[in-house]
């Protein structure tokens, strides 16, 4: 290669090692997450259209499908309306155990899937602490959908808290105080000052909750009970068909959960270049 | 008590005009504390109880079968390959993305950031369709005997796949508000490249890269779902402590199962202490005007 388009690919700096650091990211990025990902797509290919759509149609499958994003998307509400709750909570007040329960927000990024997936399970089953009190009142929750979307919520939990709470931490005290001086109430304050300032925040975790429910596999099968066409996500059935070596079905389903990955992920990050913006336009 | 006197007096009796009436304050509070009691401190307790519901003798005995000391051994394996793999990665990319222009950098990052957005069981898939029987190397991996899927190899390749981008992201922003100047005045005053690396760069990240490596630890031990596919689930051979666990659970061995989650979840809660120490960590060095740290969980 010729210096001169080294120089207008990169440029100069004196410090060492950007050869042997850039080609290791490249090569190790590439042998475990480029190529793997992308044989998982050259496999789809070979697979015949009309099998490919008929897999990922079938009733079991979009049963599967439908209650995977329905269960996330409200999960990720609830996470969205508690989240701001907690966020709002823990950056405004001080109050005794404050401290620990900013670190326990965390606990579901830190507490294995698996282990979740039957604490909840205990939790929520009939003869369990609070299933005891819901089943008198008609409200199972373990073994039905509704138990998807609380092991949903359990695992979304962080993401709004954790990207609305630093932008609440930033927000200037003087726009508040202004609206108070124009004769605005506190509710007033908060629905034309705090929220607008901070809903792309919200709306960010929202969907970073949304993405990760979507993919969820070892909170929810625990406490799912697992019924085909009412409480089945839809990686569960990527491993089903893979028990039955059915490994072209379950290419066919993976690749559909991964393009709506990368939709997310696309969605993401023009959800946070706009709030970036937004704050920069602020300043 | 001479020590209350330091606590400042309560607030002012009235109201500030920016702040909410007490007893908004109060059910505010309350609300969120009943919430993130009924979803994050009753489940966490409900593992302890039912660990210990047959007794301590049921829970050490639970804890000294040979296949959950098999399973212990498995996991302490897998994260200490995982986890040292993906902390030389995450220097290398964050040293090459923050210190240095150059042309699809942004790319970069994002693809870095790619791992968090796939399913669990969908990272473990990918791996069988590259080197099980089936697979694109299934038939030349069979023929030179060596086995990937179902053995430990694609265990921690699966680990390695979902804790990928944590140390990465932790110390790309931190390195990128560093800037370059003390490595820049390192080089001008003769320091080699590695006296640079090791004397000026690596004390500047050393509490962005222990948190990103307390993270992916926590991830690298707990993973289920990609692990899951790739095991085969083989007792006292590719059984992780979270595989082991759902065995134990689906064979109604409840007390066996809560005992092994309970080891599990005080690994949760050392992360989530260690985590705290080196947050605060920070704060005071940042206070100190040392480091600006970004901290965050946002991609």
């Amino acid at each position: 290669m010729s210096a001169a388009a080294a120089l207008q690919w990169r440029r100069p700096s004196v410090l060492p090692g950007f050869g042997l650091a850039f080609g290791y990211t490249v090569l190790y990025l590439s042998l475990i997450v480029l190529i793997p990902l992308s044989a998982t797509f050259f496999k789809a290919f070979t697979l015949d259209w009309s099998a490919f759509w008929s897999t990922v149609t079938a009733p079991r499958v979009a049963a599967s499908l439908r209650l995977t994003f329905g269960a996330s998307l409200i999960a990720a509400l609830l996470n969205a309306v508690f989240g701001l709750l907690v966020a709002w909570v823990l950056v405004r007040y001080r109050f005794a155990g404050r401290r620990m329960i900013d670190a326990l927000v965390d606990l579901p990024f830190a507490l294995p899937t698996a282990v979740a997936g039957i604490a909840l399970t205990a939790v929520y089953a009939g003869n369990g602490w609070i299933g005891r009190l819901l089943e008198p009142i008609g409200i199972k929750v373990a073994f039905t959908p509704l138990g998807v979307i609380v092991a949903l919520t359990f695992i979304g939990l962080p993401f709004v808290v954790r990207t609305v709470q630093p932008v609440l931490e930033d927000l200037e005290p003087e726009l508040e105080e202004a609206a108070a001086t124009l004769g605005a109430n506190r509710w007033q304050t908060f629905r034309r000052v705090i929220f607008p300032a901070i809903s792309p925040a919200l709306l960010t975790g929202f969907t970073l909750a949304v993405a990760r429910a979507v993919g969820e596999y070892g909170s929810v099968i625990f406490i799912a009970g697992n019924v085909p066409m009412v409480s089945e996500i839809t990686p569960l059935l990527i491993i089903t068909k893979l028990e039955q070596y059915d490994y072209a079905g379950a290419t066919a389903i993976a690749v559909v959960m991964l393009v709506i990955s990368f939709a997310l992920l696309l969605l993401i990050n023009f959800l946070q270049w706009w709030a970036g913006r937004r704050l920069a336009a602020d300043r | 008590m001479s020590a209350t006197l330091a606590i400042p007096a309560p607030v002012a009796a009235r109201r500030r005009a920016t702040a909410e009436p007490v007893v908004v304050r109060g059910l505010l509070i309350g609300a969120a504390v009943t919430f993130l009691g009924l979803f994050l401190v009753v489940p966490l307790a409900a593992v302890f109880t039912e660990a210990f519901r047959k007794g301590a003798h049921v829970y050490f005995a639970a804890l000294m079968e040979p296949d959950a000391l098999a399973a212990v051994k498995l996991t302490l394996l897998v994260a200490a390959i995982a986890v040292p793999a993906n902390l030389i990665f995450g220097v290398a990319a964050a040293w090459a993305i923050a210190k240095f222009e150059f042309k699809g950098k942004s790319v970069l990052t994002a693809l870095i950031d790619l791992p968090f957005a796939v399913s669990p069981v969908v990272s473990g898939l990918i791996y069988v369709l590259l080197f099980g029987l089936r697979g694109w190397f299934g038939p030349w991996l069979q023929a030179h005997d060596i086995k990937i899927i179902f053995a430990v190899p694609g265990i921690v390749l699966a680990t390695i796949f979902v804790t990928f981008p944590f140390v990465a992201r932790e110390l790309i922003p931190l390195m990128q508000a560093q800037g370059s100047e003390e490595e820049q005045a390192a080089r001008v005053l003769g320091a080699s490249g590695w006296q640079m690396f090791w004397r000026v760069t690596l004390p500047n990240i050393k509490w962005g890269l222990l948190y990103g490596v307390i993270l992916c630890n926590a991830r690298a031990m707990g993973e289920f779902g990609a692990v899951s596919v790739v095991s085969g689930h083989i007792r006292g051979a590719t059984n992780t402590m979270p595989l082991y666990v759902e065995i134990l659970y689906n064979e109604y061995h409840f007390a066996a199962a809560f005992a092994v989650a309970s080891l599990l979840a005080s690994l949760a809660l050392v992360t989530l202490v260690l985590k705290s120490v080196v947050e605060w960590k920070t704060r005071q060095e940042q206070a100190q005007g040392e480091v600006a740290f970004e901290h965050g969980y946002a991609t």
